[in-house]
């Protein structure tokens, strides 16, 4: 079935014959209308996250909508990143030969400090690259092996995999935030990361992609005596980038938009990101309302700017994993 | 449960069995390449094993536990799943829950069907430039998202007051949030303009895929529109309805971020869903154990209305 709906994903959808298009009912440009109305009550938000970001106090806070700002400010990302300092990173240096009363020698942190705001982007940043390659690397090897090897205990582990996607992601975070203290990981990105990375939406993805190649190749290969590490770099990843392209750019837009896994695992200010920032300035000043767009704007336009960069990637990479095997 | 738990388990066992029959090569052969495999498959092991398989025996086994911090557990049996179905904040949260679902699956569902049968035939640009517009909700972030909502629900400076106001809908302020009454009819808006953002990406490529020469045959037929769809087009992107009816169901059943944000569940725990509940057990009383069992119910009325779903649909076929 997968293999059939894979050779459909090649065809290209047959182009429409341009007077088809001049020939649209009166409800067809009905809905257009109609769904055009819609598509701007959908990025109104983000307009008014933006526009309210620049907004003075006074058209903030009035009651009659600003719609457009007459006087465009600064004032709320100068209040933004005039907040708590972090440090950006930090050195632990021992303090001497000077020792705690329990023998542990005493450290004092050195390294500069910058605005909270900017710490909580490059802690984002962090989670979401080191999530992408890490997720990556571990789905383009596994989905070639799930797709193309024949080894026992395939067919267990995919069941095992099918069924791990279909349970809610969240009801696992109880037991994690344990483990992840177990392991001392509590409170450090690296809690975010590593189940994002367990997720098994990128071995599905790649296994998916990894069907299409042609097992005559690899077959070729080995008859010519390549080894498995070389096959697979010189032949698998060349025939499954587009497939790596669009897990890369899933995988780092979900990972950001994280917010329950991240909300769990991090709570000191310095390991924030930039989504649980927002919350806390919004549980902190939540009548402040320039304050809080401008920490949404600084979550959101990046994001969005990838996305609408990379978009034809990402719905590919939607389409192909909703496409069950 | 205990049953089905089985029965998967035996169909487990028997997938691996014939997995092992169906090559016809040497033992070696398959060992050597039984071994590759697993080469490749380490490193996605360790992060599959190790933080999504673990957590969730975990969270069943904890589930009948006396679990808490800073205490060993205490085996309970089943008197965290007796106390939950007489806790009546847990039944109001699952009636939320079911609420959420119940009103926002088939919106979403038949919104993006008809957003994105109505934009598959525009021209490449206009049909991207929809789709991207109905996936901003979902790109921007829930954080993003929920705090500009928040904003506009605002009792005095927000713009639905405003609004109701000059058209004369409402006469006063309406405290959006803070009312019992509209509570959750608005953190359900908000959920539905960031969940149609998926399914319609995903019916737009499936209506593309939807084979032109039979929708074109059977226009020369002198089959209408409606028929063309009902006939031709709806059987064809049955898998794809299928698909979305599930993930819709699972993210409706994990409205978290919304409530978190917006009511904390309140006002009177009127909009309490089971998610918001698990971490409020888990994570400001420290009820583990109790927070698992509800996670383990909450998984279980989740596989069992995905499995109803891929029944119906499969009997449509």
């Amino acid at each position: 079935m997968s293999a059939n709906a894979a050779a459909a994903k090649k065809q290209k959808p047959l182009k429409r014959h341009p007077s088809k298009l001049k020939k649209m009912s009166a409800y067809a440009i009905l809905a257009i209308i109609l769904i055009s109305i819609l598509a701007v009550l959908f990025a109104f938000p983000l307009y008014w996250i933006i526009t309210g970001s620049f907004k003075t106090g006074a058209a903030i806070n009035s009651t009659t909508p600003v719609w457009w700002p007459d006087k465009w400010v600064l004032t709320n990302y100068q209040k933004l990143f005039a907040g708590k300092s972090a440090p950006l990173w930090q050195l632990a240096v021992p303090f001497g030969s000077h020792f705690s009363a329990d023998g542990e020698p005493i450290y004092f942190l050195v390294g500069p400090t910058v605005p909270a705001a900017i710490r909580w982007m490059v802690n984002t940043v962090f989670m979401a690259v080191m999530s992408m390659i890490l997720t990556c690397i571990t789905a383009a090897m596994a989905g070639y092996a799930l797709a193309k090897k024949r080894f026992v205990g395939r067919k267990l582990l995919f069941t095992l995999i099918v069924c791990a996607m279909a349970l809610p992601k969240q009801v696992i975070l109880i037991p994690l935030l344990r483990e992840m203290s177990s392991l001392n990981l509590y409170n450090t990105i690296w809690a975010v990361i590593f189940p994002i990375v367990g997720w098994p939406f990128g071995v599905f993805l790649m296994k998916q992609f990894s069907e299409g190649i042609p097992t005559e190749m690899l077959e070729a290969a080995r008859i010519d005596g390549a080894s498995e590490a070389r096959t697979f770099v010189k032949i698998v990843l060349p025939m499954v980038k587009p497939g790596i392209g669009a897990l890369a750019i899933f995988t780092f837009i979900n990972s950001w938009n994280d917010y329950f896994m991240q909300l769990i695992m991090l709570s000191s200010t310095s390991n924030l990101t930039i989504s649980l920032g927002i919350a806390k300035l919004q549980a902190e000043n939540s009548t402040d309302f320039g304050l809080i767009m401008a920490g949404a704007a600084l979550a959101a336009v990046p994001i969005i700017i990838i996305f609408l960069i990379f978009q034809k990637y990402f719905t590919k990479g939607i389409a192909m994993g909703a496409v069950k095997g | 449960m205990k049953k089905t738990l089985q029965s998967k388990g035996l169909v487990i066992f028997l997938a691996a069995k014939t997995a092992i029959k169906e090559p016809k090569r040497s033992s070696a052969l398959v060992r050597r390449e039984t071994f590759a495999s697993y080469c490749f498959l380490l490193p996605s092991l360790i992060f599959f094993l190790g933080f999504v398989i673990y957590p969730m025996v975990l969270c069943v086994v904890t589930s009948f536990f006396d679990s808490t911090m800073n205490r060993a557990d205490v085996f309970v049996g089943l008197a965290n799943y007796k106390e939950l179905f007489t806790d009546p904040i847990f039944l109001g949260a699952l009636k939320n829950t079911i609420i959420i679902v119940v009103v926002s699956v088939p919106i979403t569902c038949i919104f993006s069907l008809w957003v994105s049968s109505a934009i598959v035939d525009l021209p490449e640009w206009a049909t991207s430039l929809f789709r991207c517009v109905f996936y901003l909700p979902v790109v921007t972030g829930s954080v993003a998202v929920t705090v500009v909502w928040k904003w506009m629900y605002n009792n005095y400076y927000g713009i639905f007051n405003y609004l109701g106001k000059t058209l004369g809908i409402i006469d006063k302020n309406i405290n959006w949030l803070g009312d019992e009454r509209f509570a959750l009819g608005c953190i359900i808006l908000i959920l539905l303009t960031t969940s149609v953002g998926q399914p319609i990406v995903l019916y737009v490529s499936a209506l593309g895929n939807v084979d032109q020469s039979i929708v074109e045959a059977a226009e020369v037929d002198g089959a209408n529109d409606f028929q063309c769809f009902w006939k031709i087009k709806w059987p064809a992107i049955m898998p794809t309805t299928l698909y979305i009816l599930v993930i819709t169901t699972i993210n409706s059943f994990q409205c978290f971020a919304l409530i978190q944000l917006l009511t904390s569940g309140g006002p009177n725990h009127s909009t309490d869903t089971i998610m918001y509940y698990i971490y409020y057990t888990a994570f400001k009383l420290y009820r583990y154990g109790y927070g698992n069992a509800m996670g383990v119910v909450l998984a279980v009325i989740i596989a069992i209305l995905s499995a109803v779903q891929f029944k119906l649909g499969n009997q449509d076929n």
